[in-house]
């Protein structure tokens, strides 16, 4: 429960700690397993070239390993900066690195999943 | 960091008032090693969406990725990732409640530098004469 003063002033606990604590070692474990798994699939695909990377990432299991990974990278990554920015900037840059940490998540993640639909699902 | 921080509560410790120690490098190396790969998701994404956007686009990447320039960057991000990834393994397992006590964190931060290193030059020594994967280029 927030008191109103804790509204005001922004002070006191967010109750967003667990929820942070546990995804961020859910998608440590996961990329555990995600990243040897998408890295040895992308070596050997990589060897036949466009072609054969295509061929990789058009398979559903390829983009169902390279989705997984991504995914779980991008929650990681922006949890993991999320905590250096509040370590290291108060004020406006904190705002300002949060927004930013977000949005560039966001448009990266968006931006995989616009990838991996066109190359299973374009012409 | 910032000059007219007023807030009363506590940051984090800064280096300067800590003896360095492995234990600290490590914990130093694993959020460096995380900011960095920041980047190298933002490139494994930008090889995903040049692959969406067909053959010239994906060409055009792969030889700047390619380049000199280019290839130490994914040493680095190589590098980065292995030790991050292991590194990791110790704090999930200290989550556990296992090797949290000073001479075994002392070991495992030796043994996880030693092994990422390792790693590291197993990779690039399987893609270079395992796969000859860079001679390929696209």
């Amino acid at each position: 429960m927030r008191t109103s003063y804790k509204n005001v002033t922004g002070l006191g606990s967010a109750h967003k700690g667990v929820e942070h604590y546990v995804k961020q070692r859910v998608t440590a474990v996961a990329l555990l397993v995600l990243i040897p798994l998408f890295l040895l699939q992308f070596l050997s695909s990589f060897t036949s070239g466009y072609n054969g990377v295509m061929a990789w990432l058009g398979s559903p299991f390829g983009a169902a390993v390279t989705f997984l990974c991504i995914s779980a990278m991008v929650v990681h990554m922006r949890l993991g900066v999320q905590t250096a920015i509040e370590d290291y900037f108060g004020g406006f840059l904190r705002t300002l690195g949060l927004w930013l940490n977000n949005l560039f998540s966001l448009a990266l993640w968006l931006t995989a999943v616009y990838a991996l639909i066109s190359i299973n699902f374009g012409s | 960091m910032s000059a007219n921080w007023s807030d009363p509560r506590p940051l984090s410790p800064f280096t300067s008032v800590w003896r360095w120690h492995v234990t600290m490098v490590t914990s130093i190396l694993h959020r460096a090693s995380g900011v960095a790969l920041y980047g190298g998701v933002f490139v494994i994404v930008a090889w995903l969406a040049a692959a969406a956007e067909g053959p010239k686009t994906y060409m055009k990447l792969m030889s700047v990725m390619g380049s000199i320039p280019g290839r130490a960057l994914l040493f680095a991000f190589t590098l980065a990732l292995s030790f991050h990834l292991l590194n990791g393994v110790r704090y999930l397992m200290w989550g556990k409640g296992v090797g949290y006590d000073k001479e075994t964190a002392d070991r495992t931060a030796w043994v996880v530098l030693v092994l990422s290193v390792l790693l590291t030059l197993a990779i690039w020594a399987t893609a270079y004469w395992g796969l000859n994967l860079l001679s390929v280029g696209g």
